[in-house]
């Protein structure tokens, strides 16, 4: 079976449509965290988290009567997971750092009312402000430090334009899939931090495989020109594009509909993340390399322009490196055309 | 075989078999049969607190409380000090979080003063108003304060270990945390909060005089006099569960403390109501005879973190070097208490930081979930790649499956955690396990496309796509091991399982799935490769 046999798409044709979609994607993303807030789960926050299911059909009011009992009333109770499970999350944006916890609280007040074998406490979070601020901070740098590195990675791998592609791609890959878990009222937490990360090295798995085509095919003078160079090795590793997209996403979703609750967010961002990423790697990375060497061409050009100049009339020899020679047989064949 | 095949196949079939006897604990537990146990691994797969349940624990220590009681003690040394000198002096007090301020009458005591003063060498001595002598401010130096913080710190570990150890969880992690808090891991504790408060109680015991002289009623009413301070009794009522609390007036003077304990154990009395009785040392014993003696008739509270537990009346001197805490308790309280008292006080209050607990039931589901969604993804990859690449997809399933098997022998191997993401990242590395043979088989198509035979097909294609293969994984890996550093827990056991299965999956791809192409090119001249 071959999905993908010498298809000869012009992928960078697209790159306008691409960057407007993408933009108004990464647009819509911001403007719902920005009217929304960022929503902070406990692990940045601060706060309390307490999981109980319940052996009846869950009372809400009754829950939610008893809390205020004990002070509790800005306490938010809902479901958790399907209805049928009768489980229920109570959160609140209070901590205690008293060896007598909140939670203990609560379990008192539910065994007062529906007794010692009506509920199950199944989890219990509280993360105090000074931790919340400290991973909060962890969470940041964590995603900063994940992009320099492989911003050098790919430096030093590559030339400084594949990777200033790749980091805008990154950048991309991130920006929407956080304006998804804004726009799907889904909290920032430790584990959809990790999803941005995976997200990163997965998205930068598929670009670098784009790029050593490229870097492959230059290396080969294969393309007439620099954007069928491009077009050519994004066409060739399609197949294999489309088949590993095609196989992380399948775990991905079953991650996402088996995995329970606990990780729900994370599998939520993993899933956006896979799609996203894929097509950042042809749509978006691909296209900044070549906006970049187009760049680079008219760049040389003059100042291999006014070189031939200074030569002429310092009768030195230039300096001038075999890089800049190539791009300058580049910049010919281009204007060639 | 030739010489080169033969290497590789042993390499693989050795990396296979040790990685399955490193699994094969796992899978049986503790149903290994003794043969197996003595020369073998029985090193089991770690399951992490999300997945067996259990409580995570980030403590707090008041570390400032450390110095402030460091200060205390010098106020009242000084104070010995200076009776001892004859020197009248107004007050010694703690005035900040660093300073001891003494003030004497007149300015005629300069050299006692000193006297007293040279001892206190890890003090910054000066005179506030200048010239005049009445007033000397003592502060603690830096280095000092360093000192104690981090003593402090050491000693809060230690006793929070010994608690722990002797309160008997299985595989306990405390751990410090920056300098001023610890991580405490628990797995499987069930009783949460009795784990908390035998962890986290500070302990001070203490033993003072009642003050009888004075009425409590009137100290309550707000005239509590000079050198005397309201303490309560709490007790619980066993039936209601209320809480009532006692009040007493208790002397200031501290006439004995929990250090000259050497022992403390729980004990039923005859009404099958439980206490602890204490043992002293040699000093302790001692001492608590001469209070005994000294105070007959007149009542002793036992306060344990201002609390107080009991005041018996001394009946007369106790000299046997033994004491009793008695009090409305349970066994486990009781039991709890005497942990408490023989590890020792913690030198500095703690609070909690951060909690997370899982109960069993949830942990229990994790796994079934987690479970579930591998084995439905992987077999979902497997067929699917044997759909598209025939044969070799069969190979590449292979590849998958030694990559899983390498992975959990790792995980066993190393002692590493298995969380729930860990869990997904497994999951994830047999979704991009896959890409690396994908990377392969694509080239191999390309070479085939080019007209090239199968043999130089395979060999052009895995050069080819070698390269990419280290690039795509290293940029990966990269994001991983930084996920690693910055990650807590759960998130860790994530890294640690993308890491090594990226590792495995380069090493499956590259190596195992080339040789099984090899071998069968050496037994077989095929012409037409199914891919």
């Amino acid at each position: 079976m071959r999905f993908f046999k010498d298809t000869r798409i012009d992928f960078l044709g697209y790159w306008k449509w691409a960057f407007l979609g993408s933009g108004l994607l990464i647009a819509v993303g911001i403007a719902s965290v920005i009217i929304k807030g960022p929503k902070y789960g406990i692990d940045f926050a601060g706060g309390t988290i307490v999981q109980v299911k319940f052996t009846d059909e869950v009372d809400f009011p009754k829950i939610r009567e008893g809390l205020a009992e004990i002070g509790l009333a800005d306490s938010i109770i809902q479901n958790y997971g399907p209805k049928t499970e009768r489980e229920v999350l109570i959160s609140m944006k209070k901590t205690s750092s008293s060896l007598k916890g909140l939670s203990e609280d609560i379990k008192e007040i539910l065994t007062n009312l529906f007794s010692e074998k009506g509920f199950e406490i199944r989890r219990v979070e509280m993360v105090g402000p000074k931790v919340g601020e400290d991973l909060r901070q962890q969470g940041l740098w964590a995603i900063v430090f994940a992009i320099m590195g492989i911003l050098l990675y790919a430096w030093w791998r590559f030339e400084f334009s594949f990777s200033i592609g790749a980091i805008l791609a990154l950048l991309h890959d991130t920006l929407i899939t956080m304006g998804a878990i804004s726009l799907t009222n889904r909290e920032f937490s430790l584990p959809v931090v990790a999803a941005l990360l995976t997200i990163v090295g997965y998205s930068i798995n598929d670009t670098i495989v784009v790029y050593d085509r490229v870097r492959e095919n230059v290396r080969l003078n294969k393309g007439e020109n620099y954007i069928e160079t491009l077009n050519m090795s994004i066409n060739q590793t399609l197949g294999r594009t489309f088949l590993t997209t095609f196989t992380t996403f399948l775990v991905v979703v079953c991650l996402f509909i088996f995995g329970g609750q606990v990780i729900n967010d994370f599998s939520f961002a993993l899933v956006i993340g896979v799609i996203v990423g894929t097509y950042s790697s042809i749509f978006i990375a691909s296209p900044f390399v070549l906006i970049i060497h187009n760049w680079n061409v008219s760049r040389t050009r003059k100042s291999a322009v006014s070189s031939e100049k200074s030569r002429i009339a310092a009768h030195t020899g230039p300096k001038v490196t075999t890089s800049k020679i190539a791009a300058m047989k580049k910049a010919q064949q281009s204007s060639k055309k | 075989m030739n010489r080169n095949l033969k290497w590789r196949f042993l390499l693989i079939a050795g990396i296979s078999i040790v990685s399955i006897i490193y699994i094969i604990p796992s899978i049986f537990g503790p149903k290994l049969p003794y043969w197996w146990k003595k020369p073998l691994p029985e090193e089991k797969v770690h399951l992490g607190l999300d997945l067996q349940g259990g409580m995570h624990l980030v403590l707090g220590v008041k570390l400032d409380k450390a110095i402030e009681n460091a200060l205390e003690a010098t106020a009242t040394s000084l104070k010995d000090g200076m009776r001892r000198e004859g020197v009248i002096y107004d007050y010694t007090k703690r005035v900040d979080d660093k300073s001891v301020e003494i003030r004497v009458v007149k300015e005629r005591f300069v050299t006692q003063v000193d006297d007293v003063l040279k001892d206190y060498y890890n003090y910054h001595i000066s005179y506030p108003y200048q010239g005049d002598r009445t007033k000397y401010l003592l502060t603690l130096k830096p280095a000092e304060i360093n000192l104690i913080r981090k003593s402090a710190f050491e000693q809060a570990i230690k006793t929070i270990r010994d608690r722990i150890d002797q309160f008997g969880v299985m595989e306990p992690t405390v751990a410090k945390q920056r300098d001023d808090r610890i991580l405490i891991q628990l797995p499987g504790v069930k009783d949460t909060q009795r784990a908390i408060a035998l962890i986290g109680k500070t302990a001070q015991l203490e033993f003072r005089l009642v003050d009888d002289e004075h009425s409590v009623e009137k100290a309550l009413q707000g005239d509590v006099p000079e050198g005397s301070q309201i303490s309560y009794e709490r007790s619980r009522d066993k039936v209601t569960g209320r809480i009532t609390k006692k009040p007493y007036l208790l002397k200031k003077t501290v006439l004995m403390t929990g250090e000259v304990l050497t022992d403390a154990r729980m004990q039923t009395g005859e009404y099958g109501n439980a206490h602890v009785s204490m043992a002293f040392n040699k000093v302790g014993g001692k001492l608590f005879a001469q209070i005994t003696g000294e105070n007959v008739n007149k009542r002793l509270a036992i306060v344990l973190d201002d609390n107080v537990y009991s005041a018996p009346v001394i009946r007369e001197k106790i000299s046997g070097g033994r004491a009793q805490i008695t009090g409305s308790f349970t066994d486990d309280e009781a039991n709890d208490l005497a942990i408490v008292l023989r590890a020792g006080a913690l030198p500095a209050p703690v609070e909690i930081l951060e909690q997370r607990t899982v109960g069993p039931s949830l942990g229990k589901d994790s796994i079934r979930r987690g479970l579930q969604s591998l084995i439905f993804g992987t077999i979902l990859v497997l067929v699917f790649m044997v759909i598209y690449y025939k044969l070799s997809g069969l190979i590449a399933d292979f590849a998958v499956f030694l990559n899983l098997l390498i992975l959990m022998a790792f995980l066993a191997f190393f002692r590493a955690t298995l969380t729930l993401p860990g869990v997904a990242g497994i999951i994830l590395t047999v979704g991009m396990a896959v890409d690396n043979n994908v990377l392969v088989f694509e080239r191999i198509r390309e070479e085939l496309d080019l007209g090239k035979t199968v043999k130089a097909a395979i060999a052009g294609g895995y050069d080819k796509a070698f390269i990419t293969i280290i690039d795509s994984s290293a940029t990966t890996l990269i994001a991983a091991l930084i996920l690693y550093q910055f990650g807590t827990g759960p998130i860790k056991g994530f890294a640690v399982t993308l890491s090594i299965g990226l590792c495995g999956s380069v090493f499956t791809a590259v190596v195992v799935s080339r040789f099984i192409y090899d071998w069968f090119l050496s037994k077989t001249n095929i012409t037409k490769l199914s891919i």
